[in-house]
């Protein structure tokens, strides 16, 4: 069956986005708790000191922005699926997105005041 | 096509509802992910304190981590993260035509919800303090 594809592909863009967020935040699950065994949690100060590197700031800086996007596809899927008034719908995307919005901008000025 | 809308039954009670393994697994995945969703303020307050210069800081980051709920909520959380990981490995595995089969299928499903409970187990330890 010959079918036409309406849309700007948003379907697949969310797809991908979903994978490629997901692969970065495993890889930096990865890398976090590699650290951890190497005893970047044995204290407060180690996890102060290893936190304040450069390195990790930038990648934790992806892994809130990977974080928030794949939070927001997911929980805009939840919407999608269950709640069918548009109105209603359309107030728990909007406020997801304020939350997750927020969130990012929360937790990265943490990592930036280090 | 109006010849493709039918009538067909649709069985909506929960209760009555029975799924497949990789069902129970996927449907997990959702409820995991959602979960995490709604407690990601309490992840990054707990981010925030535990990066705190202040001596007050310290104090209430180490308040909070004694307190049962909190551990509970971060037992649950722990269990969260881990099925939602190892189910999100199999997804991508099945994107790349690996593990499709039905038995495959089932069998990694199967090992998702193993494997995430027992690695549960071994951090959940830790966290309560165990070792």
């Amino acid at each position: 069956m010959k079918r036409l594809v309406v849309g700007a592909h948003y379907g697949l863009m969310d797809w991908l986005a979903q994978r490629v967020t997901g692969v970065l935040m495993a890889i930096y699950t990865v890398i976090i708790f590699a650290a951890m065994l190497g005893g970047a949690t044995a204290s407060r100060e180690a996890w102060q000191a290893f936190m304040a590197n450069g390195f990790i700031r930038f990648i934790t800086f992806l892994f809130i922005i990977s974080l928030c996007y794949h939070a927001w596809v997911g929980v805009r899927d939840i919407w999608m699926d269950y709640v069918n008034p548009a109105a209603m719908r359309v107030i728990l995307h909007v406020l997801t997105l304020l939350a997750l919005v927020g969130y990012a901008g929360w937790a990265v000025q943490i990592i930036w005041r280090l | 096509m109006p010849e493709m809308i039918k009538e067909r039954p649709k069985h909506l009670a929960l209760h009555q509802i029975r799924l497949p393994l990789a069902g129970y697994a996927s449907i997990l995945h959702r409820v995991s992910g959602a979960g995490m969703f709604l407690m990601l303020p309490l992840l990054i307050w707990l981010f925030e304190l535990s990066l705190g210069a202040s001596a007050e800081s310290a104090a209430v980051f180490k308040a909070v981590m004694d307190n049962i709920l909190v551990k509970l909520i971060l037992l649950g959380l722990l269990w969260a993260f881990l099925h939602h990981f190892c189910m999100g490995i199999r997804i991508l595995l099945i994107d790349v035509h690996v593990g499709v089969e039905k038995q495959q299928a089932h069998g990694s499903a199967i090992a998702v919800l193993i494997v995430s409970l027992f690695l549960t187990l071994v951090f959940g330890l830790k966290l309560l303090g165990a070792y």
